[in-house]
């Protein structure tokens, strides 16, 4: 793979943004610190670093500027308000639009500029601008005396292999104030072992400067972990009398070490950035690992097909092996699904910003606390969890919280609560949305629904039946269509993008106290627990997690039902849908046939089937774009034969179903 | 349009003679398993495992309107690899039988006529002579298009079911 420093740059800049915005919003709650800022400071300084050095001088120019008001919040001249939180998350926005409008020529953010120099009280910054695009990373501090500082630096050898010039950090520092610079050559070995690439100096500078000892160690800021960097000060301010000392001292060395790599330690007094508590991590495209689950899922489908080989030719001494070669498979399959697995916290930080930015535009005041981040669920899960997340807040936002002052007469507190949390139930991640607004209004929904023709007007349906028209296409009760939600695209779209991850959605509200949804999702969506059946000479799998038992259906009891498709389970009725009418299976039916049980949002339903074969492990292949219309079956699977079993979708069974007898209409309750 | 001279695979569907580039094919396969994938229009056969992968097969002979038949030892699953819309996509096509693999010069290629023709020009890319004969030659990105299968679709009286998107 060629290496692409603007690539790279984009990737972590990409990251840094992230980062930014989760420490700006945290400003917000009361929940900061100082290292809250220091973070941000090291995010934006490093963008602006390394934007420079990949000729990006649009970002850097711009990036200077919030770096400066940041470094006086550092040091508390400036205090922190909602109106810094809300620049400098503008401020992030427009790099990132600066990053994304790769040569982008037009507004350099000349507005932004002004007001983040009106926050600085600091009318120079929009002047100073256009000067500063390449300007050293601190300024030195007008506080008094000068100061000489003795500082050490000993890079760690492969460092100019990072893209990082000594030279350019001597640079900054003189820009701090006067310098010594010692190089020191000890640690240069022969010439037969030279490797040009690597960098055997080491180096002690005299500063002087009235620049704080922080400002000194954001120059080293790139290198502190490749680098040992001490610094010490010196008491006597004299530029003059430096030559003597710098030339007879090794400062602190004393002997030159042999040129191995220096394991970085850190100097006790730096605040520990939050980048060394990072494990060391591996950036992997995704599509490789997609490819690696792909080899895993054709690797347990032949040991599958193994295993059912040798119980077949039961010869012993392969007995052993293929059970070995089973639970090796499994245990490597567990793990490669693992490395999918990402917390669904990356999901929640950007719905902090979303809540932050439609409370504002909506005029709420609402808190988004979240539970959970930690919980992990398979990537192409998280990807396609977004937007149905997004349009849940965004209702919870819209409808469900009031505004300060209806809380307030309500008796709640004026601030609203949405509370997002994920757990890990079984086999299950359930994350739930809630709010502490007032909640889903039977009365408005009955009337819609009435309107809408949904149900007759002198109908009194159950509770869970009017929450249930919520779910239902075209359904919103919206007063009036807002810009945040109510486009008549509702949470229909969102129960059937939940479904499509083979997960369900269910809905509690109490009016004038709050909503809650709750989402179901499996942890993931390659390889699934599922019970093989047949109908009709073909295949299928039904996943494991929706059915709960399975019964028998005699040709009697089908007699006794009158054609009503109800059967009797433990003295309660249930309707059944029958999978060979359905799917157009001809051919004699079994005298006694199977019924599986399948729990589909609180209800029962049957599937009739001729036989059930036990449950398998499957590998969940597409059918492709030409089965895209296709709802009924979600997937398919290679059987150890090497057949293809299907693999059906009992909500979109049940919604053909319902469509097939009663077109537009609510289904029948048994 | 075709400019260099190419190898093409030949097969047939009825009395006509197809003809399709090689390089767009992976392999040929005896009629193996088909798995019938429920609701699905009638000219969608079914599924089939290639090399591990379930792989789509569409029934030529109904793709292009003629009358059912049933396999016979002749039959054959031709795997095409095509790129649809910008996603590589693999899939298999019956066809009656499968012949051979002939070379066809650009300066033995008509362009297909206008008019008079059983067959849709705009899935033709050319005829291709051969003695006194003609073999069609399909193309293939053509005959899979989405527009084409939507078409199709509708043509079989087919419900579409549309799907919401979820709103912003």
């Amino acid at each position: 793979m060629s290496y692409n420093p603007l690539g790279t740059f984009r990737l972590e800049a990409a990251e840094l943004l992230d980062e930014i915005e989760q420490a700006a919003l945290s400003l917000d709650s009361a929940g900061w610190t100082q290292e809250t800022i220091h973070r941000l400071f090291r995010a934006f300084h490093t963008i602006k670093g390394s934007g420079a050095m990949c000729g990006l001088d649009a970002v850097a120019g711009f990036t200077h500027h919030v770096e400066s008001l940041l470094d006086r919040v550092r040091d508390g001249s400036i205090p922190v308000t909602p109106e810094l939180t809300g620049v400098v998350l503008q401020a992030r926005d427009h790099i990132r639009w600066l990053l994304d409008s790769e040569d982008a020529g037009g507004d350099a953010g000349e507005a932004l500029i002004a007001l983040i120099g009106r926050l600085s009280e600091d009318p120079g910054a929009t002047a100073e601008a256009v000067a500063a695009e390449t300007a050293p990373a601190v300024a030195p501090i007008d506080d008094g005396e000068p100061r000489t500082w003795r500082i050490l630096f000993r890079p760690n050898p492969s460092i100019l292999l990072f893209g990082t010039n000594p030279a350019a950090l001597f640079k900054d520092l003189r820009s701090l104030g006067s310098c010594q610079i010692e190089a020191h050559t000890g640690d240069v070995p022969p010439l037969d072992r030279i490797e040009a690439d690597h960098c055997y100096l080491w180096w002690t500078v005299l500063l002087d400067t009235s620049a704080e000892e922080a400002a000194i160690r954001d120059v080293f800021i790139f290198v502190e972990d490749d680098a040992k960097i001490d610094i010490e000060r010196v008491s006597a301010p004299a530029v003059d009398a430096a030559p003597a000392p710098v030339a007879g001292t090794p400062v602190r060395e004393p002997a030159p070490a042999p040129p191995q790599p220096i394991p970085a330690p850190r100097p006790a007094a730096t605040p520990a950035p939050a980048a060394k508590a990072r494990e060391s991590t591996v950036r992997v495209p995704a599509e490789r690992l997609d490819r690696l689950v792909n080899l895993i899922g054709e690797l347990v489908m032949n040991q599958s097909r193994l295993a059912r080989a040798s119980s077949e030719v039961r010869v012993a001494e392969y007995t052993a092996p293929v059970e070995e070669l089973s639970r090796l498979i499994a245990e490597l399959r567990d793990h490669v699904l693992s490395i999918r697995m990402l917390p669904i916290g990356t999901l929640f930080g950007r719905f902090r910003r979303l809540v932050h930015d439609l409370s504002a535009e909506l005029g709420k005041d609402v808190e988004l606390i979240t539970q959970g981040a930690e919980t992990e669920l398979d990537k192409s899960i998280l990807d396609q969890l977004g937007e149905p997340l997004v349009h849940c807040l965004r209702n919870s936002l819209d409808h469900g919280v009031e505004s300060p002052d209806e809380r307030a007469e309500r008796g709640k507190p004026r601030r609203g609560t949405i509370r997002l949390t994920a757990s890990h139930e079984g086999s299950n991640v359930v994350v739930s949305i809630q709010d502490d607004g007032r909640g889903i209004a039977r009365k408005a929904v009955l009337a819609k629904a009435v309107e809408q023709g949904l149900i007759d007007a002198g109908a009194n349906p159950a509770d869970r039946e009017i929450l249930d028209m919520i779910l239902l296409p075209g359904f919103s009760t919206a007063r009036k269509v807002s810009n945040v939600s109510g486009r008549g695209v509702g949470m229909d779209a969102v129960k059937r993008a939940i479904e499509n991850l083979r997960g369900t959605l269910t809905l509690a509200s109490e009016e004038g106290q709050g909503t809650t949804i709750s989402l179901t999702l499996p942890l993931t969506l390659a390889i699934i627990e599922g019970l093989l059946f047949e109908a009709g000479g073909g295949q299928f799998i039904v996943p494991m997690a929706s059915v709960t038992e399975n019964v028998d259906l005699t040709a009697v009891e089908r007699q006794r039902g009158n054609g009503r498709n109800l059967i009797s389970v433990r003295g309660e009725l249930i309707p059944y849908i029958d999978l060979r009418e359905m799917f157009g299976i001809e051919g004699r039916r079994p005298p006694v046939e199977r019924v599986l049980i399948v729990r589909h949002e609180n209800e029962r339903f049957g599937l009739v089937v001729d036989r059930v074969l036990g449950t398998h492990q499957t590998v969940i292949q597409s059918l492709g774009r030409f089965y895209r219309r296709v709802e009924v079956v979600s997937g398919a699977t290679i059987m150890g034969d090497g057949r293809v079993a299907l693999i059906v979708d009992p909500p979109a069974i049940v919604r053909l179903a319902n469509r097939s007898r009663s077109p537009g209409r609510r289904p029948e309750r048994a | 349009m075709i400019t260099e001279t190419r190898h093409y695979i030949t097969f047939k569907l009825g009395d006509e003679l197809f003809a399709i580039d090689v390089a767009q094919v992976r392999e040929v396969l005896e009629v193996a398993q088909i798995t019938k994938v429920p609701t699905a229009p009638a000219y969608m056969r079914g599924v089939v495992n290639v090399r591990g992968q379930s792989t789509a097969v569409v029934d030529l002979r109904r793709r292009f309107g003629l009358p059912p038949a049933g396999d016979t030892v002749h039959t054959r699953i031709i795997v095409l690899e095509l790129t649809l819309d910008g996603e590589d996509t693999v899939i298999g096509a019956i066809a009656d039988s499968v012949h051979e693999v002939i070379e066809f010069d650009p300066s033995n290629i008509n362009p297909p006529p206008r008019i008079a023709m059983r067959w849709r020009s705009e899935l033709i890319q050319g005829m291709g002579k051969r003695g006194d004969d003609f073999v069609i030659i399909l193309d293939a990105g053509a005959v899979f298009s989405s527009d084409e299968i939507a078409l199709a679709e509708e043509a079989a009286g087919l419900e579409v079911v549309s799907r919401q998107p979820v709103s912003q």
